[in-house]
């Protein structure tokens, strides 16, 4: 399963306080070492809200909104999509995860939806059979 | 213990298990004794964390705990031998982990040691995937034996027959370098497609994929990818997996159906898998030297239809080419049999057809049922029905499978119907 894993914003962040070196040192530390487990799918940084806008909707009408905006942690400031095992590996990597921020961070974990892809549905042999043969036919069927 | 502290040491232990026993194995010599110490150490966890919690840095702790238990039984071995003394001072030497780049380097070496072991040529491919899943992918032989629907015994079995065949031979743990890279190399990426392919099309069992097989598959591909970044068709395999993974959920209908490429909802593919194959084939293309090996020369068909954003603007062309590649490099018939088919999505069923019967004289094909099969589709395309008709005969025929048999004939009586 996929989570998206998030950094939440600080006032410091919303300022575009740079992370010190030492972090960043840390933060690279700990993206190779989900890379080298397989589990980081990706991972992006973001900039202060003041460099972004929102798009409001009602109805058919919409009204665009610029940066910054005010309830700071609610924002997030970065964040990873990582494919675990379950919830609790992927909480046990966040664990392992630097502060990324100075002072008191949150980090907020969500399942991403892929229930389809996963069910526990059972399919009828004989269409999986009629499928795979036709799949070995032609690799390009697949 | 409650369910969570238990789900938190499950967690813990797949994320630990690889690297632990790799280390283990480095410092003892012995793969099966450093998957016992590791056990020994989550027991210990098992009995200690849900009252005092689980540690700040809990790998350093199960380290730290294999090492004593095994510093222990060494030196109460009775035949406390020099060698041993040896290994004994050396592990209570060894610094625990730390989080220095050396650490990590040594924790990414150990890893590698492990795959390489793990796929030993000595060892049978059976015992490769049981072993390369039960200590890289730190399943539990619970899991391995559900995944390939063998009994759990069986399994069992397996894994201990491997650490003893692998003691018995000798087997260094090492990283093998240079023309021993080459050699060994290809044997680690077979397991991995293994896996990944056992759930891709499942060749067993009532479900059509088995989607948790090619996550972990997928996992050991990327880390191999991440620990040998200079090799080519390392990249290679990981670019083949992510592509094929990114139709996964488009290959399969609401009711659980096998949806075949050119009928998939392609908005369903999974565009960061996507993202992530075109990049390690990138990469792949950018380290080879005098062309493309076989994973990535798949990667590349597959790339094909992940750029094709309708069945109609796939390249068949460059399929066919690449292909041809294939081919020259392989020298398998069946591959033959799918350029073929691809020759046929080119320039049309009389070109494919064409090849599929200088194909016919092929011994390695004279029994395949699929040659007929395939023949049977592009002369049905050609209008020539009764012809296909006697070649899905003939195919159902030459299957030794109760269900394939029952399709073909199924297809021969709708061509005969209408």
């Amino acid at each position: 399963m996929r989570f998206m894993v998030m950094v939440k914003a600080t006032a410091e962040s919303e300022a575009g306080v740079m992370p010190r070196q030492e972090l960043l040192a840390a933060m690279g530390a700990y993206n190779e070492e989900l890379a080298n487990a397989g589990v980081m799918l990706a991972g992006e940084g973001l900039q202060p809200s003041a460099k972004g806008a929102r798009v409001r909707f009602a109805g058919d009408r919409r009204t665009v909104v610029d940066g910054p905006f005010a309830e700071t942690k609610e924002l997030i400031a970065g964040f990873w999509i990582l494919q675990c095992k379950s919830l609790e590996e992927c909480v046990e990597w966040v664990k392992r995860c630097p502060n990324p921020m100075p002072g008191e961070s949150e980090i907020e974990i969500r399942q991403v939806f892929e229930a389809d892809d996963f069910g526990d549905e059972l399919t009828p042999e004989l269409r999986a059979q009629e499928a795979r043969l036709r799949a070995q036919a032609g690799g390009e069927q697949r | 213990m409650d369910a969570a502290t238990r789900a938190t040491i499950d967690a813990v232990w797949r994320i630990e298990a690889p690297r632990l026993i790799g280390g283990l194995t480095r410092m003892t010599r012995d793969v099966g004794l450093a998957e016992d110490l590791a056990q020994d150490a989550l027991v210990v966890a098992l009995e200690r964390w849900p009252r005092s919690g689980v540690p700040e840095s809990p790998g350093a702790w199960l380290m730290a705990t294999a090492k004593h238990r095994a510093i222990d039984l060494f030196r109460r071995g009775e035949t406390l031998q020099a060698k041993q003394e040896q290994l004994a001072r050396e592990l209570a030497d060894a610094a625990d982990e730390d989080p220095t780049a050396e650490a990590a380097e040594q924790a990414g070496e150990d890893l590698l040691g492990l795959i390489f072991m793990c796929c030993h040529p000595v060892l049978a491919l059976e015992a490769r995937v049981a072993l390369t899943l039960r200590l890289l992918g730190g399943l539990t032989s619970d899991e391995i034996a559900r995944a390939f629907l063998t009994p759990r015994a069986t399994v069992q079995q397996r894994i201990v027959r491997a650490k003893r065949t692998l003691a018995a031979a000798r087997v260094p743990f090492e990283v093998p370098a240079g023309e021993q890279l080459a050699e060994r190399l290809p044997a680690v990426l077979g397991v991995i497609y293994l896996v990944f392919n056992e759930g891709y099309a499942a060749s067993s069992g009532e479900q059509w994929t088995r989607p948790e097989l090619c996550e972990d598959a997928l996992r050991l591909g990327r880390m191999l990818a991440e620990l040998m970044p200079r090799e080519p068709e390392v990249h290679g395999l990981a670019a083949l997996l992510e592509l094929q993974a990114s139709r996964l959920r488009a290959r399969r209908g609401p009711d659980g159906d096998p949806v075949l490429l050119s009928e998939q909802d392609r908005s369903r593919w999974d565009l960061l898998l996507i993202g992530r194959g075109l990049r390690a084939l990138d990469r792949a293309e950018a380290l080879s030297r005098g062309g493309l090996g076989p994973y990535a020369l798949q990667a590349a068909i597959a790339a094909c239809h992940a750029r094709a954003r309708t069945p109609e603007q796939t390249d068949w062309e460059w399929i066919v080419a690449l292909y041809d590649a294939l081919a020259a490099l392989t020298g398998s018939p069946v591959v033959e049999l799918n350029r073929a088919v691809a020759v046929a999505m080119a320039s049309g069923p009389a070109a494919g057809l064409e090849l599929v019967d200088a194909l016919a004289q092929e011994p390695a094909l004279t029994a395949y049922h699929l040659l007929p099969s395939v023949r049977a589709d592009l002369l049905a395309r050609l209008g020539r029905r009764r012809e296909a008709y006697a070649e899905l005969t003939r195919a159902a025929g030459l299957t030794a499978n109760e269900r394939e048999r029952r399709l073909l004939l199924e297809r021969a009586a709708g061509l005969a119907g209408d």
